[in-house]
Parts: structure tokens; C-alpha cells; sequence
């Protein structure tokens, strides 16, 4: 009973402050809004016991790239961007296509089975060294891919910086 | 429920104690610095102005709490408190000694003891980042704008070599619980300080902690001949004593990972062992000889132009942090 109630309010929490963070007219409102958002899925984490996923997701996600989101709206002209209108005129179509994504899944979740399997605890996936060792020996490759596609955009970002730089 | 109630007073305890902290160690800076200056210091209130940080602090209670007129109330007002809860939230971390056990029942050194505590500290200081821009920006007003940018592009800059700095301790104690550190350090080569072995990465860290918590020479959030006071320059009142002891409680964090992570934390200073046994003593003593260096840096040098302090720290912190990481690496597979 407790772990459902939990897991029910960190739901109901994720999706209330996403719609905050959707419908606030001041951006700076909007990232604040999902920081607390952040915060509630690393709630979720632990509760699923990985502290170490959880942790990371503060340090990563609050710490460093909603910084950076912050950065930008603070450079942005807040006056005009609230003045100015919120959504475009096609958003009542955007809405009813996503309403009818959504009823999709839900149909579509309906036909899955159930296996009769009971699911596996992944007891010391909060351990720093098991994900390590993980990392380093059955997934190092996409491990190795994903660390080259970042070292792309690093450099990416390097080169488009230089050139405005020489202009 | 016995639990309960004796996690409650524990955590009341400490953060009691840590708040007479912070309050005394205002006093002990403006003593320190007046006699570097040959100056006393405070000496009116109390036998050698001893009460005087209570005076400051009933005289912020009952200040009235301006907001200006054109600020983001709000924002305004949550501000100062995410700074303050950053700053605050570290300390359930922080091993103040080793746990023993009173039959049954272990008292822990800490109020958690976390496996990722190290972790959860460097999570907790990047969120008081958070409060410097906001407070910055719903105020409304250039200086206190311009001062929050500086210091969360100084934060964000300096807390990158001070993570990397700290994972030559990691990888040589095998662990991020900060008590484990503390426990592996006592038999390391060869004093049972990890500063020895990894003193570039402690220099690092003393550098990047003086940078994060934005204290001279690094203190150009604040410039007050540029910039007034930086991001709090609007805040009056209560508001504003919440910023004077997260930066305090960001101080008293630091010195505690260092006493930690290098310098041995509850265990005694090597060859002084037979004074006193292991305990929390060792752990204040050293965290208060950091406060005085602090304090001394602070008389000392002068602050830094603002691309001297960019430059410092991803040119010449971070490769370093990352050579040490190298380094240390070779000393793990050859020994």
C-alpha cells in the first residue's frame, strides 16, 4: 500500500509541474517550475532504490543544464516575450493530436500481456561500482559511442564559437 | 518511534550547533582581520565584543523587509532560502566522528550515511547556484544582475575542477561514503593524510572551495567598489542574514569535506595521538585551522580581474585536476 502511494504522488506531482512548466507565461517561472520537477523524478529513483541514478539526475539535470536553460532565458527580453501572445494559433490541433496519441497507448497497453515471471530487483543498482563495472564490461561499447557523440558537440560548439569570433 | 525521536534531536542538535557556528565564525574573522590590520576588532558588546554576533543577528531579525517596488515578489522571496537550504542540507553528510555503539543502538558520525554522500554534497552546492541567479534577477537591478551572473559563471567554472580534484580520493579509498574515506584514509601511505599523496588535487580543492564560496580573492560576486554588494545588494532584513550564513554554512561545508577527504577527519593529526583520542575534537580543531587560513587569504591577497579568474580556472585548475586523476590512476595499477 505505502510503495503505490508513493509512487501515486510522485506521479501526480511529475505531471501537475509539467503542466506548470508548459503553461507559465515568465520562462523564468517555467524553469523554476521544473526544477522542482527534476527534483520529483530523482524522488522516483529512490524510491526505486538508485541513489546513484537519483543523485546524478540532480547534479546533471538541476545543476548543470537547467543552469544553462537559466542562462539563456535571462538573456532573452522577458517584457516583450510576456507581452507578447503565449501559444500559436494551431495549438487546439497540437492538443487534440495528443490526446489521441495518448488514448492510443493507453488501448494499446490494454492488449499487452502481463508474463507470469515475478520482476527482478536490481538490489545494488544504487552502488556506484556495479553501475561502473556495468558501464565498463557488457555496455562499454555504446558506452564508448556515446562519449565520441558528445567529444562531436563539444567540438561543434568550439568551431561554431570561432568563426563568429573571426567574423 | 524511539527512531524517530532520536533522529529528530539529533538533527536539532546539529543544526543548532552548526548555526552557533556560523554565527562565531563571523566573530572570529572580524577578530582575525582586525589584528592583521592592527586593529581590535569588535569590543563593545560583551567582554571582548563576544556577544556581538547575537547583537547582529537580533538587529537583522527585527530590520524591516524591503522589496523593491519592481522586483519578482515571488522569486524574490524564495531566493535567499534555496541558498540557505543548499548550503544547510550538506551537513546531514558530514562525518563529525567515527559511529560507536551504546549496547544495542549505533550512533552514526553523521546524521546520514550515505553511500554517495560525496555526491550528495557537490548535488547540494550546485543547487545553492540556483539562489544567486534568482536573487539576481527578481531584484530587478543591474549591480545586483550583473553580481549574480559573475558568481554563477564562477560557480559553475570552479565546481568542475573541484569535482575532479576530489576523484583522486575517490579512486584511492575505493568510495563516495565520506566515513568510509575517512576510515581508508587512516592507513594510507604515509601519514594517513590524503593530502600527501594527493596534494595536487587538495591544493585544487582548497582553491575551487574558496572560488565556490565566493570569498576573497575570488569575492568578485561582491566587488563592493564595482558592484555595491552583488546579487543581495537589494535584500534587507532577515532575507539578507540568510545569504551571510549560506555563504557561511558554504564555508564551514568546505572545510569539512577537506578535513575529510585529505586531512584525516576525526582521526588524530598524526603523531599528536597521544593528547587526545579519535573523536570529534580533532575533526573541529582542524575545521577551525582552515577557517583561519581562509581568514588569512582574505587579509592577504587581493581580488582577481575577472578573465585572470576564468583563465585560472579552466586553463590551468581543470588540466591539472585531470593530470592528478591520471596520475593517481598509474599509482593505483603499480602499487
Amino acid at each position: 500500500m505505502l510503495p503505490k502511494l508513493f509512487f501515486f504522488y510522485f506521479a501526480a506531482m511529475i505531471t501537475g509541474l509539467s503542466v506548470l512548466v508548459v503553461t507559465r507565461k515568465n520562462p523564468v517561472h517555467s524553469v523554476l517550475w521544473m526544477l522542482l520537477l527534476f527534483f520529483n523524478i530523482a524522488g522516483l529513483y529512490l524510491f526505486l532504490n538508485a541513489e546513484m541514478i537519483a543523485i546524478i539526475q540532480v547534479i546533471v539535470y538541476a545543476g548543470a543544464i537547467l543552469v544553462l536553460f537559466l542562462f539563456v532565458v535571462l538573456l532573452l527580453d522577458l517584457k516583450k516575450e510576456i507581452a507578447g501572445e503565449q501559444y500559436t494559433d494551431i495549438w487546439s490541433i497540437a492538443v487534440s493530436l495528443v490526446a489521441g496519441l495518448f488514448l492510443l497507448v493507453i488501448i494499446t497497453f490494454q492488449a499487452f500481456e502481463i508474463a507470469d515471471s515475478e520482476p527482478v530487483m536490481l538490489s545494488d543498482l544504487g552502488q556506484p561500482d556495479a553501475i561502473g563495472r556495468m558501464l565498463y564490461t557488457e555496455y562499454l561499447f555504446p558506452f564508448e559511442i556515446t562519449s565520441v557523440i558528445l567529444l562531436v558537440a563539444i567540438i561543434g560548439a568550439i568551431v561554431l564559437a570561432k568563426r563568429k569570433l573571426k567574423e | 518511534m524511539l527512531n524517530l525521536i532520536i533522529i529528530l534531536v539529533k538533527i536539532a542538535v546539529v543544526i543548532s550547533i552548526a548555526l552557533l557556528h556560523v554565527a562565531y565564525a563571523s566573530y572570529f574573522e572580524r577578530k582575525v582581520i582586525g589584528h592583521m590590520q592592527v586593529r581590535m576588532g569588535p569590543m563593545e558588546v560583551g567582554w571582548h565584543g563576544l556577544l556581538q554576533p547575537i547583537a547582529d543577528g537580533i538587529k537583522l531579525l527585527f530590520k524591516e523587509d524591503i522589496i523593491p517596488a519592481n522586483a519578482d515578489r515571488h522569486v524574490f522571496m524564495i531566493a535567499p532560502m534555496i541558498c540557505f537550504f543548499g548550503a544547510m542540507s550538506s551537513i546531514v553528510v558530514v562525518p563529525f566522528f567515527g559511529s560507536f555503539k551504546i549496547g544495542a543502538y549505533t550512533v552514526g558520525g553523521s546524521l546520514a550515511d550515505l553511500n554517495i554522500g560525496l555526491l550528495f554534497i557537490l548535488a547540494m552546492s550546485s543547487l545553492g547556484a540556483y539562489g544567486v541567479i534568482l536573487s539576481g534577477w527578481a531584484s530587478n537591478s543591474k549591480y545586483a544582475f550583473l553580481g549574480s551572473l559573475r558568481s554563477s559563471a564562477q560557480v559553475i567554472s570552479y565546481e568542475v575542477a573541484m569535482g575532479l580534484s576530489l576523484i583522486g580520493v575517490i579512486m584511492l579509498s575505493g568510495s563516495l561514503n565520506l566515513s568510509d574515506i575517512v576510515e581508508a584514509q587512516a592507513s594510507a601511505w604515509p601519514l594517513g593524510w590524503y593530502a600527501v599523496p594527493q596534494f595536487p588535487g587538495f591544493a585544487i580543492f582548497c582553491i575551487a572551495a574558496l572560488a565556490e564560496t565566493n570569498r576573497t580573492p575570488f569575492d568578485l560576486p561582491e566587488a563592493e567598489s564595482e558592484l555595491v554588494a552583488g546579487y543581495f545588494a537589494e535584500y534587507s532584513g532577515f532575507r539578507f542574514a540568510l545569504f551571510f550564513m549560506a555563504e557561511y554554512m558554504g564555508m564551514f561545508i568546505m572545510a569539512a569535506v577537506a578535513v575529510a577527504c585529505f586531512l584525516g577527519g576525526w582521526n588524530p593529526v598524526p603523531g599528536l595521538g597521544w593528547i587526545f583520542p579519535p573523536g570529534v575534537w580533532w575533526f573541529l580543531v582542524k575545521v577551525y585551522v582552515l577557517f583561519f587560513i581562509y581568514f588569512w587569504v582574505r587579509s592577504t591577497l587581493p581580488r582577481y580581474r575577472y578573465d585572470q579568474l576564468m583563465a585560472l580556472g579552466w586553463k590551468f585548475m581543470i588540466p591539472i585536476s585531470l593530470a592528478n586523476i591520471i596520475l593517481t590512476g598509474l599509482w593505483k595499477v603499480v602499487f
